[in-house]
C-alpha cells in the first residue's frame, strides 16, 4: 500500500507488465538509432524482444498497451564505465569490491561481476533514469581484470549478465601505477604479459609439465588473456595524454589486439591516427581541466571533435560528479552536455546506445530499436536529454521495471517534516 | 594611531555578540577607513588585535569600460519576475537601469540579446579554487591545514595560487564570484576568501573589496578521520573541540575589547586564532559550517548558541531536507549539490530534490560546488534539482531557482547587498547565456564582471590564459 501510494506520485511505480507477453508502445516519437526517426511509431514487443518498430504495426489482440502520444521512445541507455554493484559508499572499504589485488599489478583473471551486488540501493535510480545497461570496468594496477555487461534487471547476477567478459581492462600512462615507475616500463611489461599469454596458450601442456620458462604472469592471468590476444576479446586501456594513447596504439599494433581507449583525455590530438587504427574512444563532455600532467588537453569539445573525425565515441560520465556509481544516471545529461559542445543530438544518443553496443559485441542483443533485439526501451516525456524530462516507462528485456529507489522512498519520508518514522 | 581610532569605532558596533536574531546580521560600522590605515600600518600594529583588520588588502580595481546596454534579452533578475524582452543598462560598473524600455547613451556598446537570457554573475558559495589548483600534485595542493584539529589562524587566501587554470574556466561558465574555502579537515580550518573570477598577478588583486571573510568549521566524519589517532577520533570529540575552541575565543574577545576600548596597561598578547574566532563571536566573520548529516546541524546550530554566532550556511547538507523547518527557523541558508551523495556513510541520503525541498519549507538554498567542475554547471544542478522537485509535487519556479545560484549565495557571504541580483545599483555582474540557463544545451555567450567584459565565448583570442596554460595546454585552453 505504503508503495502503490508512492508509485502514484513518482509516476514511477505503474504495474509491471509481465515478460511472457505482447506489450506494444504506441504513438510515441521513435528513436530506433539503428534508423531514422519514426513519429507516431510503435514498437511491438513478445516475449522480451522486439517483434516490430515502425508507423504502421498492427497490435495484436490481447497485447499490453502503453500509450507514448506525446512521449519520446528510445532503447535504453548503456552506461560503458561504471562500478554500479560493486562499490556501494566509497568510503566503506567492506562495500567496494572494485580493485583486485593482483599479482605483480597483473588481475587479468579478476571476474569484476562476480562481486556485483544486485541488492545495491544504486540500481534503481540508474534504472529510474532510463539507463538499462552499465559496463561494471574494474579498475587498479596495470590490468586490473575483466569488465562486464549487466542488464538492470532484478534477479541475480546471473539473471542481470548480457556478456561477460566484454573486455580486459589495462591502466597505461601514470609512471607510478601498476608496480612500475615509467611509462617505458609500462610499455614493456604489458608487452611482455601479451606475448606470453600468446606463447602460454601454444604451449599449455608444456607448460602444465613445467617444460615452459616462468611466464610474465600467473596461469589464471595468461588463461584470461587468450582471448585478448585472439582477438576476441577488446583491450580497454585507460589513457589520457596524446603520446601515451599513440604509445598504446602502438603496443596493440605490434601485439595484435583490438583496441578502446577509455578516459582519452586528449585523444582528440591524435584523431587521426585513432580513425586509421579503427580504434574508439570511450570519453566524456563533461570536463575541460587540466587535472594531471596526463590531462592538459583536456576539453568538453573532445567527444564532437573525435566523432566529426570518425573514431567511434561511446559517451560516459567524465566530470567528478560520481558518474561511476551514485551519479551511473546522469548519462542522459552527459550526452545534453555533449551536444552543448558540438556533437549532434543523433550521435550523442546513438553514443550512449548503439555505439556502446557496437564496441562490446552486444549490439545483437541491445542499443536499438529493432526486431530481434533485447526490448530494453525507454518512454521520456520529452528529450531524453533535458532535465525537465522525466522518465515514464522503463522496460529490460520486455519487462517493466519500476522500483521506487531508496532516495524516492527518503523524498517521500520528508516531504513533509516532521516525518512518520512508523506506518501510519 | 589612526588603526586605533578605527577600532575605537568599530568597537562601538560590533562588540556585542552576535545577535540571535533570524535577520541578517548587521555589517559592522564602516570597516572602509581600516583599509586606507593598514595599508600603512603604524609601527607596532601587528601586535594588535583589531577588529575588521584587513593587513591583505584587496586591490582590484575594474577596469574603465564604455556603458555597455544588452537588450531585448529574457532578464532573469533574482530580485522579481523574469522581464521579457528586456534591456539592462551597464554604466560605470554598475546596473543603471534595467526594465522593458531602456535608452543606451550614444557611446554605449549595445549587445543584442535576441533569443538569449540574462543573468546575475554566478556565485559559488564553496570552491577550492587556487587552493586546490589544477593540476593536482602535492606541490599545489594547499587546502587544508591538517596538522592541528583547529587551525583558525590559516587564511585560505595565503594558499590561493592565482594561475590556477581553474579560474578562467569558472569564469567562462559564467561563475563572477567565489568563497575559496580551506577543507574540511579541521574542526576549524581557518578564514576563507571572498575572489573575484579575474586575472591577477596576486591574490589581493582578486579579493572582492569589503567583502567579509568566512570562517570553515567542519562536522563528522572528516575530521575524526584525519584526527583518528590524536583525537578526535569520534564524534563528541569534535563537538568538544568545537566548544573548546569558542570558550578560549569568548575570553580573547573579551581581553581585546576590553583593551581596545580603554587601553589600559600591555596590550594582551595577539594570537591569529583567536582572533578569527573572536571576529566571528563579534558578528564580523561569517560562519560557513560543512555538515552532512541533520542530527549534526541541529547540534552545530545548538553550539552556536552557547556562544552567541551565527552559522550562515551549512555547506553539502545533504540531509538538510530532514531538518528545513529548522533552517529555515533559525534563518540559516543551505549550499548544496543535487546529486552527489553516497560516497561516504554521511553521505548515504543525498536525494536530488534537496534543494527544492529546502526552499519549499523557507530556508535560503543555494547551489555550491565545492568542485572545481561542477562550479562550471551550477545552473545543471539547479535544473536537476527543479525536475526532482517536481516528481514529488514540489514545483520551483524558474525565478526561485535563479536565486539559488545568486542571491542566496551573496547573501551566504555577506554580499547581497552588493551582487547576486540584476537591480539598478548593483555591481554590473551578469552572464549571457545561448538560452535558457535550466536547459542543459545552453552555453555561456558572455560574461560582464563590473560592467567590464570579462568573457566572450566568440572571441578567443580575448580569452584569459594563466601563465601556467601557456605553452602546457594545447589550442588556447578550451573554454
Amino acid at each position: 500500500m505504503r508503495h502503490a501510494t508512492l508509485g502514484m506520485l513518482l509516476s514511477l511505480a505503474l504495474p509491471a507488465v509481465g515478460g511472457a507477453q505482447t506489450v506494444a508502445i504506441t504513438g510515441g516519437r521513435v528513436h530506433p538509432v539503428s534508423g531514422p526517426v519514426i513519429e507516431n511509431g510503435t514498437v511491438l514487443i513478445r516475449d522480451g524482444k522486439i517483434v516490430e518498430v515502425g508507423a504502421n504495426v498492427a497490435v495484436p489482440q490481447g497485447a499490453t498497451r502503453i500509450d507514448a502520444t506525446g512521449k519520446w521512445v528510445t532503447p535504453g541507455l548503456i552506461n560503458a564505465l561504471t562500478a554500479l554493484g560493486v562499490s556501494e559508499i566509497g568510503q566503506v572499504q567492506a562495500t567496494v569490491d572494485l580493485r583486485a589485488r593482483g599479482d605483480n599489478a597483473i588481475a587479468a583473471s579478476f571476474p569484476v561481476w562476480e562481486g556485483v551486488n544486485p541488492a545495491s540501493t544504486l540500481l534503481a535510480p540508474a534504472r529510474n533514469d532510463g539507463v538499462t545497461s552499465v559496463v561494471v570496468v574494474p579498475n587498479g594496477g596495470l590490468v586490473a581484470g575483466q569488465a562486464a555487461l549487466l542488464d538492470l534487471v532484478p534477479g541475480t547476477i546471473s539473471d542481470m549478465i548480457n556478456k561477460a567478459p566484454v573486455a580486459m581492462v589495462a591502466q597505461f600512462g601514470d609512471p607510478r601505477s601498476g608496480n612500475t615507475n615509467a611509462r617505458g616500463e609500462q610499455y614493456a611489461r604489458l608487452k611482455e604479459l601479451l606475448e606470453d599469454a600468446r606463447n602460454y596458450s601454444r604451449r599449455k601442456a608444456d607448460f602444465e609439465r613445467a617444460q615452459t620458462r616462468d611466464f610474465a604472469a600467473r596461469r589464471a592471468d595468461l588463461e584470461a588473456l587468450i582471448p585478448v590476444v585472439e582477438g576476441r576479446l577488446p583491450l580497454m586501456v585507460n589513457a589520457d595524454q596524446a603520446s601515451d594513447i599513440d604509445a598504446v596504439l602502438r603496443l596493440a599494433r605490434e601485439t595484435n589486439v583490438k583496441l578502446i581507449i577509455a578516459g582519452g583525455a586528449e585523444a582528440w590530438m591524435v584523431a587521426d591516427r585513432l580513425v586509421s587504427a579503427n580504434v574508439p574512444v570511450i570519453a566524456g563532455s563533461m570536463t575541460n581541466i587540466p587535472t594531471s600532467f596526463a590531462t592538459l588537453g583536456s576539453r568538453q569539445e573532445s567527444p564532437a571533435l573525435l566523432q566529426r573525425a570518425g573514431v567511434k565515441v561511446v559517451l560516459i560520465g567524465n566530470g567528478s560528479g560520481d558518474e561511476t556509481v551514485f551519479n551511473v544516471r546522469n548519462l542522459k545529461y552527459d550526452a545534453g552536455v555533449a551536444v552543448a559542445f558540438g556533437m549532434t543530438w543523433a550521435d550523442a544518443l546513438r553514443a550512449v546506445t548503439l555505439t556502446p553496443a557496437e564496441v562490446l559485441g552486444v549490439a545483437n542483443r541491445v542499443g536499438s530499436l529493432q526486431p530481434g533485439r533485447d526490448a530494453n526501451v525507454v518512454v521520456w516525456s520529452g528529450d531524453p536529454f533535458e532535465f525537465a524530462t522525466r522518465v515514464e516507462h522503463v522496460l529490460i528485456r520486455g519487462r517493466e521495471v519500476a522500483q521506487p529507489s531508496r532516495q524516492d522512498e527518503l523524498m517521500e519520508r520528508y516531504k513533509t517534516v516532521p516525518p512518520a518514522y512508523r506506518k501510519p | 594611531m589612526r588603526i586605533r581610532l578605527v577600532a575605537a569605532i568599530v568597537l562601538a558596533a560590533a562588540c556585542a555578540p552576535a545577535q540571535t536574531s533570524t535577520a541578517p546580521t548587521p555589517r559592522p560600522a564602516a570597516p572602509a577607513g581600516a583599509r586606507a590605515d593598514s595599508a600603512r600600518p603604524s609601527p607596532g600594529a601587528g601586535a594588535l588585535s583589531v577588529p575588521n583588520a584587513d593587513p591583505f588588502p584587496s586591490t582590484y580595481a575594474a577596469a574603465s569600460s564604455r556603458p555597455t546596454l544588452i537588450r531585448d534579452v529574457t532578464i532573469m533578475t533574482a530580485a522579481g519576475p523574469t522581464i521579457r524582452n528586456g534591456s539592462v543598462l551597464l554604466r560605470d560598473g554598475k546596473i543603471a537601469a534595467v526594465g522593458t524600455t531602456v535608452s543606451a547613451p550614444a557611446d554605449a556598446d549595445v549587445v543584442d540579446g535576441r533569443g538569449k537570457f540574462l543573468t546575475p554573475g554566478i556565485i559559488d558559495s564553496h570552491s577550492h579554487l587556487g587552493v586546490y589548483a589544477a593540476p593536482g600534485v602535492d606541490a599545489l595542493s594547499d587546502g587544508n591545514e591538517a596538522t592541528n584539529p583547529v587551525t583558525a589562524n590559516v587564511w585560505a587566501e595565503h594558499s590561493v595560487w592565482p594561475q590556477d587554470p581553474q579560474f578562467p574556466r569558472a569564469l567562462a561558465s559564467g561563475v563572477t564570484t567565489a568563497q575559496i574555502l580551506p577543507g574540511s579537515a579541521n574542526l576549524i580550518g581557518g578564514r576563507s576568501v571572498i575572489l573575484k573570477m579575474v586575472p591577477s598577478r596576486t591574490v589581493q588583486g582578486m579579493k572582492f573589496p569589503g567583502a567579509r571573510y568566512g570562517l570553515k568549521m567542519a562536522c563528522g566524519e572528516n575530521p575524526k578521520r584525519v584526527y583518528a589517532q590524536r583525537g578526535p577520533s569520534t564524534r563528541m570529540g569534535n563537538v568538544a573541540g568545537y566548544r573548546a575552541a569558542w570558550i578560549q575565543a569568548e575570553a580573547y574577545r573579551r581581553r581585546w575589547d576590553k583593551w581596545n576600548a580603554d587601553h589600559q596597561g600591555d596590550a594582551p598578547t595577539r594570537d591569529l586564532g583567536l582572533e578569527t574566532l573572536a571576529e566571528v563571536l563579534r558578528g564580523n566573520i561569517l560562519v560557513q559550517n560543512h555538515c552532512y548529516r541533520a542530527d549534526e546541524m541541529a547540534q552545530m546550530i545548538d553550539i552556536a548558541k552557547e556562544f552567541g554566532y551565527k552559522i550562515r550556511s551549512f555547506h553539502h547538507g545533504v540531509e538538510a531536507y530532514k531538518i528545513a523547518d529548522l533552517l529555515a527557523k533559525e534563518g540559516i541558508s543551505a549550499s548544496l549539490w543535487s546529486d552527489w551523495g553516497g560516497f561516504k556513510m554521511e553521505a548515504m541520503d543525498g536525494i536530488r530534490a534537496n534543494l527544492a525541498m529546502v526552499a519549499a519549507a523557507g530556508a535560503r538554498s543555494i547551489v555550491h560546488s565545492d568542485d572545481p567542475s561542477g562550479m562550471q554547471r551550477l545552473n545543471h544542478d539547479a535544473a536537476k534539482a527543479m525536475a526532482a522537485g517536481e516528481r514529488i509535487g514540489i514545483h520551483t519556479t524558474e525565478d526561485e531557482a535563479i536565486k539559488w545560484l545568486t542571491i542566496n549565495p551573496a547573501w551566504a557571504i555577506g554580499l547581497d547587498d552588493k551582487i547576486g541580483s540584476i537591480e539598478v545599483g548593483k555591481n554590473a555582474d551578469v552572464v549571457l547565456w545561448s538560452g535558457n540557463p535550466f536547459s542543459v544545451y545552453s552555453r555561456v555567450d558572455r560574461v560582464w564582471i563590473d560592467g567590464t567584459p570579462a568573457y566572450d565565448r566568440a572571441n578567443p583570442a580575448t580569452w584569459w590564459r594563466t601563465d601556467f596554460e601557456l605553452g602546457n595546454v594545447p589550442n588556447g585552453g578550451a573554454k
